[in-house]
């Protein structure tokens, strides 16, 4: 396929830790992103965390 | 993770579609169009401002699934405090009126807002990408598969993520520790690890990240109650992460926790207690019986409940694990073009492994559509500033009820009078929620209409949103450093609801505090700094290399600067991996790729000897037997890479039958070992690793090992193997090849470190001796080849360190800017690591850390520029005397003493000054000053305190 027909958005499936930095690393590097979470909110599984090993900082 | 949820949602590149699924794709690589069915939410995300005004006129209540159902919620809720959309969500199963169509309180209660939309329906969306990064996340094990440990039967078992919300001072139980049959504070507490894990008849992998869990909650658990009796269960510790293993040793030596290596039998219930009754047996084959208050059972990870049907519609292929199928070369492709994959779906890992892996495949989405990169995204065109100086101040002042949150405790009509009482101030207003669109659109009004020139706003918390706020104001010609917030929420109204009207004093306090900074406010300038856009690569490892081809794939121009004389590094001796596939053709086909790519500029048999300037602009020397080169980057990434420790132990250089397992690696893969020296061979694991010495984990040497020996055992299939260990860490998928060792028939035999094994010759011939705990006696093997698991240790990284000013920690690694938030990024902006710099790993983690380190360093190569935040340091020459104290303290290298015409004087790197404020608290003139927190400005706001002192 031809380079213009490429379209610079990128979809990323789940919103945890691991989509958002993803999302995040995308849109600052200028491609459009869209973050689609199954749940009514992002944050995952590291949202329910209390803390964090091996530093113990507060998981939020 | 709260910056990133507040980013996310704020960025203007991202769009959030939440409560939603993927329902088809179609098209190409570069040209999908996937259809995304949206659930409805029955609250309008765009207008709701969380306020929960509406959530006590709910009638209907469900399980409180963010705290694992250990408490109930409002079937109208929001999922968490912190959530991000920041909006309310109806539960279409518990809800009155989308069951029964009645009800429709909720909607009375939001009748000014009308946030709340009971009428939506699913939509279905039609979106048009070039490219998909799959991370659906995990689940965890469900304990009631594991039917001997009781859980779900017996109330005292509970499993770990249940524990976590428990310990959590958010939780359901405000941090307090009880248990659930009689909410009494247990005082003896079981974990019991590989639940669902290492397990044939659940999950056979190993979760990876339950050890080093397990002992997480077992300190925070002691931390809140010191008195506690902590017990973990285990077949094997597996801390192998960068600084677990030191965490470990904490948890025993400093926290006094148990860890039991066992077998556990089953798990009794006492009907008249409800403690737990735990028959185990230790590795001497004794039998125990222990009794516990309470048992935490620590749940494997699962891929997420709809990773499956997501892989169905995506078209990609699952391990037989049911985790998304990679190749171990290529950790973040999928079996579909285009369609890449990170976190706990490719593999269980940790939240540092799952940052690394998604900035490692945005590289490669990146890399693959660089040709139309900002095509999509648009940059916000802003009105020309207002010029402010010499204008009298005109403040206006914006008090926010938040809702209930501050309404309902403070007087904000008072705050309101109050404010407009004082001098300068010339407009105050009041505003159910300030953040609400409408009330933006306001403020930008009122500053035009009553020619505003500072604001005050009196609110939530600056933390989550001064940010919004300073780009409204700036829409509306201010400069942003002209505004002020009163946190009058979070340090006021939230922690003294039950003191109505002290609430209202410290709150008019805290405003009549800001508005007297306010007056004093001065417009500061964001520094653009612009960025040369090559980067320089210091390495020419594998690492180094797969960082080079990356940026080059997304167009950027590279230095590859290797100190050898060819590159490769570590991977040139391992010749075949744990997984059977060719490290060698991978090593060739990547310095190919490299030497073939003309973006690459490769310098072999060169160092790096001089590095000066910061992001966007360094300046760097290297030189060869040659020549001396000098050249201009924005960027650097460190890949210095690492190497087998050489061991003075166990006879190693004395015998020459004593060698490391790389080299036994090495004659694996040259046949050049007669068949006689693997008749009986032995391993020693941890040589110089976890020791006093070298306390880390060197985390591959275990597989490494496993993997020779497997090895040794399909060439030889007579030969006796003994790996003398400590823990086997065979972490994620390795841990079948651990199974297929015993499987063969190589034996384990664990020893400790007060019984390390004794290496001995005679006669030329080795002799190892050592404790078997299982037979109780000392064991003697005559081996024909002794393999060492030596350590992994950095490479010249003091030397690089010095010469970047950046951090090493105390093992000679390479101390990354924050362990999850940025995980290869350092402090000093523009400077990434990947690769074994940054701690030991295999090639698989190398090659994602390095894409990581790409994706982060191409950030401010493709944008061309950086932006420096207002809040730096600057100087007073006057005042400056150069004295240099400040040179000597700055953690980023970000101020200098320069000679000037007046002598020496320092002077701010604003580029790469974050504002941290050291210099000007040590500077013995006062010379130095912080944007937009000047020693006035602090001083204003205490006068200001001591005035409502007096007037009261």
């Amino acid at each position: 396929m031809s380079d213009s027909k490429k379209i610079g958005a990128v979809m990323v499936v789940g919103g945890g830790i691991t989509g958002m930095q993803a999302s995040l690393d995308l849109a600052e590097l200028g491609y459009l992103v869209y973050l689609v979470e199954n749940s009514p909110a992002i944050g995952g599984t590291m949202s329910q965390l209390d803390k964090t090993f091996p530093t113990l900082d507060c998981a939020m | 993770m709260s910056p990133k949820l507040v980013e996310s949602g704020r960025h203007p590149n991202i769009k959030i579609i939440a409560n939603a699924e993927v329902e088809s794709i179609q098209g190409e690589a570069g040209n999908f169009k996937v259809t995304v069915l949206k659930r409805p939410r029955y609250v309008n995300e765009e207008v709701c401002n969380a306020c929960g005004s509406c959530v006590e006129y709910c009638p209907e209540i469900m399980k409180d699934y963010y705290n694992e159902n250990l408490v109930e919620q409002k079937s109208l809720h929001i999922p968490y405090p912190q959530a991000v959309p920041a909006s309310y969500v109806i539960d279409p199963i518990s809800c009155l009126f989308v069951q029964k169509n009645e009800c429709r309180q909720c909607e009375q209660a939001c009748k000014e807002l009308k946030a709340i939309d009971l009428n939506q329906a699913e939509e279905h969306l039609e979106i048009e990408v070039g490219s998909v990064i799959l991370s659906p996340g995990l689940d965890e094990f469900n304990a009631r598969r594991k039917k001997d440990y009781g859980y779900g039967e017996y109330p005292n078992v509970i499993t770990s993520i249940e524990f976590e919300r428990i310990l959590s001072a958010s939780g359901p139980f405000e941090g307090q520790i009880t248990r659930p049959s009689d909410s009494v504070h247990p005082k003896k507490i079981a974990f019991l690890q590989c639940v669902g894990s290492r397990d044939q008849s659940t999950n056979p992998y190993c979760s990876s990240v339950c050890c080093t869990y397990a002992i997480k909650e077992a300190i925070v658990a002691k931390e809140h109650e010191p008195d506690l009796d902590i017990s973990i269960f285990y077949m094997d510790i597996r801390t192998h992460g960068k600084n677990f293993e030191r965490f470990y040793e904490r948890a025993k030596n400093e926290f006094g926790i148990k860890f039991i290596r066992s077998r556990l039998a089953d798990v009794e219930r006492s009907q008249s207690t409800e403690d737990l009754i735990l028959n185990y047996v230790t590795d001497d084959g004794k039998h125990h019986k222990d009794e516990f208050n309470l048992l935490v059972v620590s749940v494997g990870l699962e891929p997420s409940k709809t990773a499956g049907s997501l892989a169905k519609t995506m078209g990609v292929k699952l391990n037989e694990e049911g985790f998304c199928q990679t190749h171990e070369f290529s950790p973040t492709s999928t079996t579909k073009e285009g369609v890449f994959v990170a976190g706990a779906f490719q593999s269980p890992k940790d939240i540092p492994e799952s940052v690394v892996q998604a900035s490692g495949s945005v590289s490669l989405a990146a890399g693959f559509l660089s040709d139309v990169r900002g095509t999509l995204v648009e940059e916000k065109e802003l009105v020309p500033e207002i010029d402010v100086e010499g204008q009298e101040p005109r403040i206006g002042v914006f008090v926010c009820h938040c809702g209930i949150n501050v309404a309902g405790v403070a007087d904000v009509t008072k705050l309101k009078e109050s404010a407009e009482k004082l001098d300068n101030v010339v407009y105050a207003d009041e505003s159910v929620y300030a953040c609400s669109k409408d009330s933006q659109e306001k403020i930008k009004q009122l500053i035009e209409e009553h020619k505003l020139n500072r604001i005050v706003l009196a609110a939530c918390t600056p933390r989550t949103h001064e940010p919004l706020f300073q780009d409204t104001i700036r829409e509306a010609g201010l400069n942003k450093c002209l505004f002020e917030m009163a946190n009058i929420r979070d340090q006021c109204t939230w922690v003294h609801a039950h003191e109505k009207d002290a609430a209202t004093q410290k709150a008019d306090d805290l405003l009549r505090m800001g508005v007297a900074k306010a007056r004093k406010l001065v417009p500061l300038k964001e520094e653009i700094i612009q960025v040369d856009p090559k980067a320089l690569v210091i390495g020419g490892g594998f690492a180094g290399m797969t960082a080079a081809l990356s940026l080059a794939n997304q167009g950027f121009e590279c230095y590859l600067v290797e100190k050898e004389k060819e590159l490769g590094g570590n991977l040139r001796h391992i010749k075949f991996t744990l997984n059977q596939n060719d490290s060698q053709k991978l090593l060739d086909e990547t310095i190919e790729r490299v030497e073939k790519n003309s973006l690459i500029k490769v310098h072999t048999q060169t160092q790096v000897k001089d590095v000066s300037g910061y992001i966007g602009n360094f300046v760097t020397a290297f030189s060869s037997e040659e020549e001396e080169t000098k050249i201009t980057h924005g960027v650097i990434i460190v890949a210095t890479g690492g190497h087998e420790y050489e061991p003075t132990e166990y006879l190693h250089g004395k015998h020459g039958d004593v060698i490391t397992q790389q080299k036994l690696g090495e004659k694996l893969a040259s046949g050049e070992l007669e068949s006689s020296k693997f008749k009986d061979v032995v391993m020693i694991q941890c040589v110089g690793s976890r020791t006093e010495e070298r306390p880390y984990c060197s985390r591959i040497c275990c597989s490494v090992a496993i993997k020779n020996a497997l090895k040794i055992k399909a060439q030889h299939a007579k030969s006796n193997i003994y790996i003398l260990c400590r823990d086997i860490r065979t972490y994620g998928f390795i841990e079948k090849y651990y199974r297929s060792a015993r499987e063969e028939g190589i034996i384990f035999i664990r020893y400790d470190l007060e019984n390390k094994p004794n290496v001995s010759e005679e006669n030329g011939e080795l002799q190892v001796s050592v404790f078997e705990s299982i037979v109780g006696e000392q064991l003697v093997i005559k081996p024909s080849l002794l393999a060492l698991s030596s350590a992994i240790i950095p490479n010249y990284n003091k030397d690089i360190a010095q010469l970047l000013k950046i951090p090493v920690n105390e093992d000679g690694f390479f101390q990354e800017a924050h362990v999850k938030l940025r995980p290869v990024d350092f402090s000093t902006d523009g400077i990434y690591v990947c690769g074994l710099a940054h701690s030991p790993k295999n090639i698989e983690e190398s090659l994602s850390q390095a894409n990581a380190a790409a994706a982060r360093a191409a950030i401010p190569l493709s944008r061309g520029h950086v932006a420096a935040e207002p809040i730096v340091s600057s100087v007073d020459t006057d005042k400056c005397f150069g004295c240099g104290i400040c040179e000597y303290l700055c953690p980023y290298s970000s101020i200098k003493v320069v000679e000037t015409e007046s002598g020496e004087k320092a002077q701010t790197i604003t580029a790469s000054c974050k504002g941290c404020g050291i210099c000007a608290s040590k500077c013995p003139r006062q010379a130095i000053s912080m944007g937009r927190f000047t020693d006035e400005h602090i001083l204003l706001q205490i006068n200001a305190y001591m005035e409502g002192l007096k007037n009261a």
